[in-house]
């Protein structure tokens, strides 16, 4: 207990030595070390591009007084001659949490919260830029060596949580002077798209969410700027204060960085992104966004696939990104990201360097790596002057090393932050690396040591060539040498040290088994010789080349527009024309060119399509697939101002499934949790394409809105009945109550801005703004809905406020309303034969389509669900079955209505001149069960071909056979491996929650 | 009114006018929650000039099938079969049109939901771990107005299976027209349900799923289940015992008299599951789901082990395997020499049994032969349910549960039923959906 007590009263005393020279000291007199160190003969990085041989560096009070080969030394000085070795600026890690606690975990109430408590900050808790983190740090020590260790001098430390995380701090990792370390506070402002874990706030509960929650914050923070607010918020004083700042933003993926750089171009901002490390499989996107990036270096561990049934379970992704994963440092250097490197997301720090080494020898230029430690973060904080380089002036951040830092064999020996030593290996020890005879007590051996400079191995013979056992170790340049007898049973073990005092002759004394002490010597007969660098051997890799998406069935090569003719195809037009047998159909430019007989085209690839059947694509009015982190913002009633825009992932193979089923577009539906949901993304299915390519280029806006079961929370259980509304009565009092805000919000800004915006204008309100735009018919509502009295509800109160419902999906008991959807102008996209599966679909009837179609209303057949959307065509049969439909009317529910529904028909959804050419070529009638889609074209690419298809799926057995036996490699050199881990994925329904 | 039921009555049907027939849709449609079942065949039936499909692969392109007293009495060639007569009281003109055996769905739970989302329509799950002794038969409403809805697409037959636990309970197998379950049941008892232990733990939580690990108690709960059996086994010997009602429900398991249908999609589940069987010594086991029984096919085969495929409505379970990889395991393990039947679990299973067919059909399209994948729901179902002496093939002396259709019963673009028999009954293929049909169409004419 007194032992402890005594090393408290050191640790708190020990740092006062150097006290800041305007602070009293009653603990001893004061006492400043006003001396120099130089430090000579070194090869000195100044920077990564300068490098001074032989040169001197010369430090005082922290600094870098002087650098170079004529530095004049003052005579209060300290020399260390470092007789060659390396001297390199030390490492800036500018994304650590690194003193921080990490902030309490709220527990998961069963209660959602829906709207704060809290007072004066802003109405969401997981906005909390007023988080200043230097108020919550406390230096540590352990965690300040690890950092040193792997070479690292200053941190720019925040506290990792929210969306908006508040300030950061940069602090030197200097162990010794406490009263120096902090560097600067509220250098930066940190953001990111993952709730606070502090709050249990329902919104946002998904991605979309955070993003809409972004821009409105924003928006808020300006309107609060201009002085609008009669309300004081620190959250967004904290915003505004902070605005200058260098704006950090942890976006964690790839695609969340494309979708940060939208936001902060939609902004004028300038995000630093926090990247995942998984750049390169979008590498042109990335280079796009032209911001700066810091990059983690958490490389995947190998997978032990030694048991065969455990390894089958492997998602190929992630065997590829095992194998690609190492490049990806590469990958962006040669495209010109500017990009700084970080600690964060290894499982321990001490990893870094042996990840960087390997990102090395994976091709990454190490003039470049040293860049991202040093110069690139110091310039991203504006603090070039002071960090990442030996300049004059700069803080005496540096490293010593017994040569080139990158390389393998390299040590690192010290890391002096602001003048502070921090020894990792003894600089002086000798390397006694060679070839010996060594006597000992009259019997001569033959020495050989070898290993690594620091860890030397012995190995010990006799002459007659008998090994005997042996044991080397030095430290401070005391060598300790046991070495067993000659009888290996004997407990006979001599132990012989000496001293290194670099002569080539070693000697000092030798205790033998029984106690006797003898005098030894070893005197050098070879150097060393290094064996030749295994980098020959890891020359070998083979990284497998990045597809688009990176997963399997993606295209390694960017697919191209072709000139397509087809010939002698029965041609479903979808057009007055009707079904033409026997016909050409020419596709160029992305259009359809001509449709008749004996067409010709000399660039054209001739399709001979005798017996089979070309359609115009499958649209599916009601999609969920491609949505990365939540089909439902289900944190409010109203979400209107989230969009599953913003959440578009081309990632997802179901894509690929979708162009086997023959689907070339799709909206993607936000979820029915809400009454009024999410904005929707109307895409084409352009597999390999970058989120946003996908989209419909001025695409018609369109909103989800929900009715029913869903949006009052029936199959919830009983314990959460604290949202409004529980019942359809209020279902309808939310729509009036929105509608109504809307139109006066609409109101209020028309005649802001028709009085030439004079005066305080209005408060930007992302989810009314969207909700106007409804009430202006600039947006489409596509309604969830069921039962007729919701049905006829909605419609009722969209004629209150003079527009129309465009469609109603789902719809099953549309048939019993069909004349009053019909007087109304709406369209209905339903299931062909669903129903049971809730109390509100008991009347559903698979007559539902034909009965609607029958009463004059555009119908269409949708899927929600991944599975039956790659089925639609089936689907569409059952028209023809349940309600006799006939077959070139019960295609277009799967055509050329949803495309009507879309507003999108006067591009696709049919096979006509001048329209895109969207279309499958199948080998049967479409409609029939033994049709399969041969190919499927969007826009002139075809982007699914069933022969292709085989040739991808046996590309996919041999990579993956290629990794599995480079991990069994793995293994086998002794290398740490992970248990498989099967994938597990989120399909997407309409009622899809977060829990 | 409410002592006839009009419907079902076609001949005063066609008789009445238009206004009396919409009054009395309407009065059905509210005061009869279903028909009645079909009474007894009382005459003889010929249905002529149908191409027939069997069941047995063989199909006959102008055929003549003839039942009576609920059997079949003649299936042939019409054009080879002289019939005196009168040899028949009703003849079906089926010319141009197709006959098939009653499709069975095996592995479902008709009957046991009502409404999925409606926790009081419930019946299908049982708490408690090992449940051999649970019945699904009791449970089973035969006034479902989901069967009804079912028929019409030819599915005539269901086997009535227990979820949930380790060892379900007990199936029994119905034929889809009945009073109750007692009149409904052609087969009590006819297997025990064992959902095999998995092999993975999921990891994460619903947002962010994290990956999933291997189970570390999967070997443990292994030898659980064998334990209880061996136990169960053990018991069957004592004649003076104490009455043990978990045991002496796994009888049949032991003297072949019952099947031991195993849930298991895993092909590590697969050949541990057999293994544990045989070392039972359970004499017949059926793999259900048997989502990788692609991969330990020679073993099944070696061991006559059928397989009740799971829903092939369904993806790949790995990005990188075939898209169409599930449409096409029934051929691959057909052409194993496997007794392959279908099964439809899985969401909205019981609304979604109307679609078995077209499970079919897609088989057929990835390869099968399509009387070869009209026997996946028909004979191959049959033999691994233990019923095939009585049904799933058009042969003579077999129960005359069939049905026309005017096309290809495997593709809903031709599947359209004209009449279906069950024991020789003629069933009405109404239902409430039809109802419904009938009602709304007449709303819009009557504008």
């Amino acid at each position: 207990m007194k032992k402890r007590f005594t090393l408290l009263l050191l640790l708190i005393f020990v740092p006062k030595i150097d006290a800041q020279e305007y602070f009293p000291n009653n603990e001893s007199i004061q006492h400043h070390n006003t001396n120099y160190t130089a430090f000579t003969n070194a090869k000195i990085v100044v920077s990564p591009t300068q490098v001074v041989e032989k040169g001197t560096l010369l430090i005082q009070n922290g600094k870098v007084v002087a650098v170079g080969n004529n530095v004049t030394i003052p005579k209060n000085v300290v020399v260390v001659d470092l007789n060659g070795q390396y001297i390199y600026p030390s490492f800036i890690d500018l994304f650590s949490s690194f003193g921080i606690e990490s902030p309490k975990r709220i527990s998961r109430g069963s209660d959602p919260l829906y709207d704060t408590r809290k007072e004066g900050h802003y109405w969401n808790e997981h906005v909390k830029p007023e988080t200043d983190a230097y108020a919550n740090f406390s230096y540590n020590n352990d965690k300040a060596v690890d950092l040193l260790k792997a070479g690292f001098g200053v941190v720019l430390t925040h506290m990792n949580d929210g969306i908006a995380q508040g300030t950061g701090t940069l602090v030197a990792l200097n162990n010794e002077d406490q009263t120096h370390r902090l560097l600067a506070n509220k250098l930066s402002n940190h953001f990111s798209f993952s709730r606070s874990v502090t709050s249990n706030q329902a919104y946002p509960s998904s991605l979309m969410g955070s993003m809409a929650l972004l821009r409105q914050m924003y928006y808020d923070m300006d309107w609060y700027k201009k002085g609008n607010s009669n309300t004081k918020d620190v959250s967004l004083e904290a915003l505004i204060a902070n605005e200058n700042l260098v704006q950090i933003f942890d976006a964690n993926d790839k695609l969340n960085s494309l979708r940060a750089s939208k936001i902060a171009k939609e902004f004028g901002l300038k995000y630093v992104l926090k990247g995942a490390g998984n750049e390169y499989e979008r590498i042109a996107e990335i280079k796009g966004t032209t911001a700066s990036f810091i990059i983690p270096i958490n490389f995947p561990e190998a997978f032990d696939v030694s048991n065969p049934y455990q390894a089958s379970q492997l998602d190929f992704a992630d065997l590829l990104a095992w194998n690609q994963a190492p490049t990806n440092l590469k990958v962006l250097s040669e495209n010109g990201v500017s990009f700084a490197l970080t600690t964060d997301k290894l499982k321990k720090v001490d990893d870094f360097r042996p990840n960087l080494l390997k990102a090395i020898q994976y091709g990454f230029d190490k003039t470049k790596a040293l860049e991202a430690l040093t110069t690139v973060p110091a310039a991203m904080l504006g603090k070039s002057n002071e960090i990442g380089s030996l300049k004059v002036g700069s803080l005496a951040n540096f490293l010593i090393t017994s040569g080139e830092i990158f390389d393998k064999k390299t040590i690192v020996y010290e890391n002096w932050v602001q003048g502070s030593k921090y020894i990792m290996a003894d600089r002086a020890t000798k390397d006694i690396r060679g070839e010996y005879t060594l006597n000992l007590n009259n019997v001569t051996y033959k020495w050989s040591v070898k290993g690594e400079q620091n860890a030397p191995a012995s190995t010990l013979t006799l002459s007659d060539s008998t090994k005997v056992n042996s044991k080397l170790s030095v430290t401070n340049n005391w060598l300790s040498l046991i070495v067993k007898g000659k009888d290996s049973t004997a407990l006979d073990f001599n132990r012989l040290t000496a001293y290194l005092d670099g002569n080539s002759t070693i000697s000092g004394k030798a205790i033998a088994f029984d106690g006797k002490e003898y005098n030894w010597t070893a005197t050098k007969t070879a150097d060393f010789e290094k064996k030749k660098d295994s980098a020959e051997a890891d020359k070998n890799i083979v990284v497998l080349p990045v597809s688009y998406p990176n997963l399997a069935f993606g295209n390694t090569e960017k697919l191209k527009q072709e000139i397509l003719l087809f010939k002698n195809a029965t041609v479903w037009t979808n057009e007055k024309e009707g079904i033409l047998k026997e016909t050409d159909v020419l596709v160029k430019n992305g259009k359809i060119a001509a449709i008749g007989n004996g067409l010709s085209d000399n660039g054209a690839v001739v399709i001979d399509a005798k017996g089979k059947h070309i359609t115009s694509g499958i649209i599916d009015e009601h999609s969920h697939i491609a949505i990365s982190n939540g089909v439902n913002e289900s944190g409010h009633n109203s979400t209107a101002e989230v969009t599953i825009e913003d959440v578009v992932n081309s990632d997802d193979v179901n894509i690929y499934r979708e162009l086997a089923g023959g689907v070339t577009t799709s909206q993607l539906l936000h979820g029915s949790a809400n009454p009024i949901g999410g904005r929707s993304a109307i895409v084409k299915w352009k597999w390999g394409a970058a989120p946003d390519e996908m989209l419909y280029k001025d695409q018609p806006k369109f909103i989800k809105f929900a009715l029913g079961e869903n949006v009052k929370q029936a199959n919830w259980g009983l314990n959460n009945p604290t949202r409004f509304p529980q019942s359809r009565m209020g279902v309808e009092q939310v729509f009036i109550d929105y509608f109504q805000r809307a139109k006066e919000y609409d109101a209020s800004w028309k005649a802001y801005n028709s009085n030439k915006k004079k005066g305080k204008g209005p408060r930007v309100d992302l989810e009314l703004q969207t909700l106007a735009e409804i009430i202006n018919k600039e947006r489409f509502i596509s309604c969830h809905s069921y039962i007729q009295s919701e049905i006829l509800m909605l419609m009722n109160v969209a004629e209150q406020f003079n527009f129309n419902v465009n469609t109603f999906t789902h719809i099953l008991e549309g048939y019993k309303v069909a004349d009053k959807m019909k007087e109304h102008g709406v369209g209905a996209s339903t299931f062909a034969d669903w129903w049971a599966y809730k109390f509100e679909v008991n009347d559903a009837i698979p007559y539902n389509g034909p009965i609607m179609h029958n009463a004059g209303l555009v119908v269409a057949y949708n899927s929600d669900d991944a599975e039956m959307s790659r089925r639609l065509n089936q689907e569409a049969a059952k028209a023809v079955k349940y309600g006799n439909i006939s077959e070139e009317e019960a295609w277009k529910f799967v055509t050329l209505n949803p495309a009507k529904l879309l507003h999108i028909d006067d591009k696709v959804g049919s096979i006509k001149v001048g329209k895109d050419a969207d279309m499958v070529l199948w080998s049967d009638n479409p409609l029939s069960i033994y049709a399969k889609a041969e190919k499927t074209i969007i826009e002139g690419v075809i982007y699914y071909d069933m022969t292709k298809d085989e040739a991808k799926r046996a590309a996919i057995v041999k990579d993956r056979n290629l990794i599995v036996s480079q991990m069994l490699d793995e293994k086998n050199k002794g290398m740490k491996t992970q248990e498989p881990k099967k994938k597990q994925k989120a399909e997407y329904h309409c009622d899809t929650l977060e829990q | 009114m409410t002592t006839v039921n009009p419907i079902h009555n076609k001949t005063k049907q066609n008789t009445m006018n238009k206004y009396s027939y919409i009054l009395s849709l309407l009065f059905s449609a509210s005061m009869f929650a279903q028909h009645a079942p079909a009474k007894k065949q009382s005459q003889s039936i010929l249905i002529l000039n149908a191409t027939a499909h069997l069941g047995t692969g063989q199909v006959i392109p102008n055929s003549a099938i003839g039942f009576k007293d609920g059997k079949l009495t003649l299936v042939a060639d019409a054009s080879t079969i002289r019939l005196a007569d009168g040899a028949y009281d009703q003849t079906i003109d089926a010319t141009g049109k197709h006959v098939y055996p009653g499709f069975i769905a095996a592995n479902s739970t008709l009957g046991l939901v009502e409404i999925d989302a409606v926790k009081s329509s419930d019946d299908e799950s049982e708490v408690g771990d090992m449940n051999p002794n649970v019945r699904s038969l009791v449970a089973y409403n035969a006034e479902s107005k989901v069967i009804e809805t079912v028929r019409p697409n030819g599915i005539l037959m269901a086997q009535i299976t227990p979820r949930g636990g380790t060892i379900s309970g007990t199936s029994s197998v119905v034929q889809l027209d009945s009073w109750n379950y007692q009149d409904g049941v052609v087969k009590e008892n006819d297997g025990i349900h064992l959902n095999f232990p998995s092999i993975y733990n999921s990891g994460g939580w619903w947002a962010e799923p994290a990956g999933a690990t291997l189970n570390k108690d999967y070997i443990k709960e292994i030898a659980d289940i064998k334990s209880f059996l061996i136990s169960t086994k053990a018991s069957q010997g004592e004649a003076n015992k104490e009455r043990n009602l978990v045991f002496e429900s796994t009888k049949g398991l032991f003297d072949a008299s019952q099947t031991l249908f195993i849930h298991a999609d895993h092909e590590l589940q697969i050949i541990d599951a057999v293994k544990m069987s045989k070392e039972i010594g359970v004499e017949k086991i059926v793999i259900v789901g048997g989502f990788e029984a692609y991969k330990c096919a020679d073993l099944l085969k070696e061991n006559g082990i059928g397989v009740l495929l799971r829903r092939v409505h369904d993806m790949p379970e790995f990005d990188d395997q075939d898209v169409n990889l599930p449409y096409k395991m029934a051929k691959m393990l057909t052409d194993k020499g496997i007794v392959v039947g279908l099964e439809n679990s899985g969401d909205m299973e019981r609304m979604n049994t109307r679609n078995l067919p077209f499970l079919a059909g897609t088989c057929a399209a990835y390869g099968l032969d399509k009387e070869q994948a009209l026997q996946l729901i028909t004979a191959n179902t049959a033999k691994i349910l233990g019923i095939e002496s009585f049904c799933g093939t058009l042969e003579t002396g077999k129960d005359a549960t069939l049905f026309i259709s005017e096309g290809d019963a495997l593709d809903m673009r031709t599947n359209k039923l004209t009449e279906a028999f069950i024991q020789g009954r003629k069933i009405t293929l109404e239902n409430h959906q039809s109802k419904l049909n009938d009602i709304y169409k007449e709303k819009y004419n009557q504008k």
